[in-house]
C-alpha cells in the first residue's frame, strides 16, 4: 500500500465526515454567507479553532466579494487553497550529514512520545543507520523499560540510568556514547510534562544545555509529539515548549481516529512550526513525513 | 485550569458595567464574545450553539434588562448554566458523583478510554483513595497490549502498597479480568480495579474487546478517563463509549494544567453521566472530587476559594492557628514563624496549583514564573540565621547578612530582599490584626455566595 493510500485510510472518517459535510453543503448551492458560516463551522468542529478558522473563512468572503468565486465548486478549490497555505513546508525528517544526529522529542503526558520514538527508531535502522535510544523519561513507572522494547524491536541501542535519575545526565551519556561508537542518530526521550510546570521546563532547558554542549548544533530537531485528539491548549503548548526547548517540527499521532488534528492549521499560522511526522495507525509503518499537499487532498478528496 | 475563559469573560463582563441598563444589542454582543471564548476552551460547536442560545433567552428578558447591576446579573445566568451543564451543585447529582460499592464484594470497575488520557495512574490514584478509607483494593493489569503497561501498573501498586495482578503481555485482557476477581474473591480483596488498555472509540475489534470484559466481570462501575485538553472530538468520544458501554461516569485528567477544559461541558452535556473526579498532577494521591459550581465559579473568573480553603484545612492543624493569631495579635511574627508557614505552604502541594485557586490572581500569576525552589532558598537563609536574629531581625547587621548568605549559599542581595519582604509582611499583618483584613474576607465570601 502506497504513502497515499494508507493516508487515505488512516484518514477515512476524518475525510468521511469533512467531505461529506463538505459535498452535501456544496451540493448545488449558491454561494453566500450563509454557505461561508456552515463552512466556518465544519473547520471549528475539526479543531481548526475559532480564530484561525475565522481568518479562512474572511479570506474567502473577500474572494467571494471581489468576483473571484462564483460557484460552490470554485468555492471548494478555494478553500482547499487556503489551507493548504496554512500547512506548507512541513518537510519530514531528514537526517543531515552531521554525526550524531540528535533528535529530542518533547511533549505533554499520553500523547505517544515514546510510541513515535520507537517508531521513528525502527525507520532509521531499517535505513541502515545506527541509532542509540536515550531513556531520558526517568520519571514516569515502566517508562524505561517501554523504551527499551522499543529498542529490542528496532534494533536500536540504549542508553539508560536508573528510574529518578537526572535526565540531563542520560542525555549526556547517550550522546557520548554515540560519538565513541560512531552511531549516526540519538533520539532523546524525556517524560510528558505539563506546559505549565516551571520546573519540569527548565528541566528541559537542561537538557537542551547538556546537549549542545556536548555537541554544538545538537540537537538539530526538536520534536513536539502532539495527540491530533487535543483542542486549542496546543497552540499554549506549543509556544511554551518553543520558549523552553526551541521546537523545530511537530508529530502529530493519533490521526486514524475520528479527531481531525486541525490544530496544526492555527499552530502553523501563529507560530509557524511545521507539521514533519504524523501518526495514522499503531503498525511502525504507520509514522508517516508530513505532507502538505497530501493532507489537504487526503483531508477534502 | 479555565482561567484564560475567566479571563475572557471577566474583559466581556467588565465592559458590560457600569452601562446602567443593558440594551438587547450589548447582550448579542456579549454572545458573541462568549461563544468564542467557549469555543477556544474546545467546548463542543454544537453544545456552545445550545448553550448561547439558553443564556440569549434569559438574559434578553426582563430579568437582565430591568436589573440594577446588569453586568451581576449575566454572569449569574451563565454561571447557572454552566453548573447545570455540567451536572449542577445539588444533593442529589452529588451523590451521584460518586463511586458505588456493590452489596456482595468484590466491587468491580472498569476504566476505559483513548490511548494517553491517563488510565493507569488515576486507577493508581483511585485504588489508593480506597485505601486510604480503609478499603482492600486489587489492581488488575487488562493493558497487556502496550510494551511495559504491566510493569507501569506493578511498579505503581508496589509505590502505594497496593497488589497488582498482571500477567503475560498478549494474554487475553477477558481472561486477566476474569483471574483477577477471582483472585479477589478468594483473598478477600473487596474492590478490583480494571486498568484496560488504551484504545480509539472506532477500533471495532477493540471496541467489542472490552464489551467481552464488561459481560465477563460484570463491573459496578464502569469509568471514562478523558483528557482535559480534548477537542471537539470528546463529544464523539464520550458518545461512543457510553453508547457501547453505558458508562457510569467520568474522570477528567491533566486538570493541572491550563488547558480551559471545555470538554466538562461537552462529555457531561453529550452522556448525562456525571464527571466524578478530576486528576490533578502526577503524583498518585492527587484525584480530586469534581465540583461543577466550583468550575463554573472558576469560569467566571471567582478563583476557586472552596478548594483553597479545604486544602488549607486539610493541611494545617487548629491549635498551631490559634497560636499563629496570638503572635500576629501581639506583633511577635519571626522568622520561625514563617519558617513554619512555608512549611505548611509546602504540604498543600504545589504552588502554582495553589496560586490557581485564589480569585482574580490567575490572571497575575499567568506568565510569572512561580518557583518552588524560592520557598526552598527563603528556608535555607532562615535555616543560616541563629535563633536570635529569627527571633529580632533587627539585630542583623552587615556581617550576619554576609554569613546568612555564606551559609545559605546565597547573596547579601538576597538576604536583603528577605528582610524587606519580611518586613512588608508584618506590616501586612498589623492590618489584619485591625481586622479590617478579616472584613474584606466577609466580603468577598458575601458575595460568592450570591451567586
Amino acid at each position: 500500500m502506497g504513502f497515499f493510500d494508507r493516508l487515505k485510510q488512516g484518514l477515512l472518517k476524518t475525510r468521511k465526515s469533512i467531505v461529506e459535510k463538505a459535498e452535501a453543503l456544496f451540493l448545488g448551492r449558491t454561494v453566500d454567507e450563509g454557505l461561508l458560516d456552515e463552512l466556518e463551522e465544519i473547520l471549528i468542529m475539526a479543531d481548526v479553532g475559532p480564530r484561525a478558522s475565522s481568518d479562512i473563512i474572511h479570506a474567502l468572503k473577500e474572494r467571494f466579494k471581489k468576483g473571484d468565486i462564483s460557484d460552490s465548486n470554485a468555492l471548494k478549490i478555494a478553500l482547499k487553497e487556503e489551507i493548504r497555505k496554512s500547512v506548507e513546508d512541513g518537510s519530514g525528517i531528514k537526517v543531515t550529514i552531521e554525526r550524531p544526529y540528535v533528535i529530542l522529542a518533547v511533549g505533554v503526558n499520553g500523547v505517544g512520545k515514546t510510541t513515535t520514538i520507537g517508531k521513528l527508531a525502527s525507520r532509521f535502522t531499517k535505513e541502515g543507520l545506527k541509532v542509540i535510544l536515550a531513556a531520558g523519561d526517568t520519571f514516569r513507572a515502566a517508562a524505561i523499560e517501554q523504551l527499551e522494547i522499543w529498542s529490542e524491536r528496532a534494533g536500536a541501542q540504549i542508553v539508560k540510568h536508573k528510574s529518578g535519575a537526572d535526565p540531563a545526565a542520560v542525555a549526556y551519556d547517550a550522546i557520548v556514547s554515540a560519538k565513541a561508537r560512531g552511531a549516526d542518530v540519538v533520539i532523546i526521550d524525556t517524560a510528558g510534562r505539563l506546559h505549565t510546570k516551571v520546573n519540569l521546563m527548565e528541566e528541559l532547558k537542561k537538557i537542551k544545555r547538556v546537549v549542545s554542549k556536548e555537541l554544538p548544533f545538537a540537537p538539530h530537531e526538536v520534536l513536539l509529539v502532539v495527540d491530533a485528539t487535543s483542542g486549542q491548549n496546543v497552540i499554549h503548548q506549543a509556544k511554551i515548549f518553543g520558549e523552553a526547548a526551541g521546537v523545530t517540527g511537530i508529530a502529530l499521532t493519533k490521526l486514524d481516529g475520528t479527531a481531525k488534528g486541525g490544530i496544526v492549521v492555527a499552530i502553523k499560522r501563529e507560530l509557524d512550526i511545521p507539521v514533519k511526522l504524523i501518526g495514522v495507525g499503531e503498525g511502525v509503518e504507520d509514522l508517516r513525513d508530513f505532507n502538505a499537499e497530501e493532507f489537504v487532498e487526503a483531508l477534502f478528496g | 485550569m479555565f482561567e484564560a475563559l475567566s479571563e475572557k469573560l471577566g474583559s466581556i463582563f467588565k465592559k458590560l458595567k457600569g452601562r446602567g441598563l443593558l440594551k438587547e444589542e450589548d447582550i448579542v454582543e456579549a454572545m458573541k464574545e462568549i461563544r468564542i471564548a467557549l469555543l477556544e476552551a474546545d467546548v463542543n460547536f454544537k453544545v456552545v450553539k445550545d448553550f448561547t442560545e439558553k443564556i440569549k433567552t434569559r438574559a434578553v428578558g426582563k430579568e437582565v434588562i430591568d436589573s440594577i447591576t446588569p453586568g451581576q446579573q449575566v454572569v449569574k445566568i451563565v454561571h447557572d448554566e454552566l453548573c447545570s451543564l455540567m451536572g449542577g451543585g445539588d444533593e442529589a447529582s452529588q451523590s451521584q458523583r460518586k463511586i458505588h460499592l456493590s452489596p456482595n464484594p468484590p466491587t468491580v470497575i472498569m476504566m476505559v478510554g483513548l490511548h494517553g488520557s491517563g488510565k493507569t495512574t488515576t486507577s493508581a490514584k483511585l485504588a489508593k483513595g480506597f485505601k486510604k478509607d480503609g478499603r482492600r483494593p486489587l489492581l488488575a493489569a487488562l493493558d497487556t497490549q502496550r510494551p511495559a503497561a504491566i510493569e507501569q501498573l506493578t511498579s505503581l501498586g508496589s509505590q502505594t502498597g497496593i497488589p497488582v495482578y498482571g500477567t503475560r503481555a498478549g494474554d487475553d485482557p477477558v481472561k486477566v479480568g476474569a483471574e483477577a476477581i477471582k483472585k479477589a474473591q478468594a483473598e478477600g480483596w473487596d474492590i478490583v480495579i480494571l486498568d484496560t488498555a488504551g484504545r480509539l472509540h472506532v477500533d471495532e475489534d477493540l471496541m467489542k474487546e472490552l464489551d467481552a470484559v464488561k459481560a465477563e466481570t460484570k463491573p459496578r462501575e464502569i469509568l471514562l478517563v478523558a483528557d482535559a485538553m480534548t477537542g471537539q472530538d470528546a463529544v464523539n468520544i464520550a458518545k461512543s463509549f457510553n453508547d457501547r458501554l453505558d458508562i457510569n461516569g467520568v474522570v477528567l485528567t491533566k486538570m493541572d494544567g491550563d488547558a480551559r477544559g471545555g470538554a466538562a461541558l461537552s462529555i457531561a452535556s453529550v452522556t448525562g453521566k456525571p464527571i466524578e473526579f478530576i486528576g490533578v498532577g502526577e503524583k498518585i494521591d492527587l484525584l480530586e472530587p469534581f465540583h461543577p459550581e466550583r468550575m463554573a465559579g472558576r469560569i467566571l473568573g471567582m478563583g476557586d476559594i472552596v478548594s483553597l480553603v479545604e486544602k488549607a484545612q486539610e493541611s494545617v492543624n487548629a491549635e498551631d492557628v490559634a497560636n499563629l493569631h496570638k503572635k500576629i495579635k501581639e506583633d511577635r511574627f519571626t522568622f520561625e514563624d514563617l519558617r513554619d508557614q512555608i512549611k505548611q505552604i509546602k504540604k498543600m502541594g504545589p504552588l502554582e496549583n495553589i496560586l490557581g485557586m485564589i480569585p482574580g490572581l490567575g490572571k497575575q500569576i499567568k506568565g510569572a514564573s512561580v518557583d518552588d525552589r524560592e520557598f526552598i532558598r527563603i528556608e535555607a537563609m532562615i535555616n543560616s540565621m541563629t535563633k536570635k536574629e529569627r527571633e529580632n531581625y533587627a539585630i542583623i547587621n552587615g556581617s550576619r547578612k554576609k554569613r546568612i548568605a555564606h551559609g545559605s549559599g546565597t547573596t547579601v542581595s538576597d538576604v536583603n530582599k528577605l528582610l524587606k519582604q519580611y518586613v512588608q509582611m508584618k506590616k501586612m499583618l498589623k492590618m489584619f490584626k485591625s481586622g479590617r483584613g478579616l472584613d474584606r474576607i466577609k466580603q468577598m465570601t458575601g458575595f460568592m455566595r450570591g451567586f
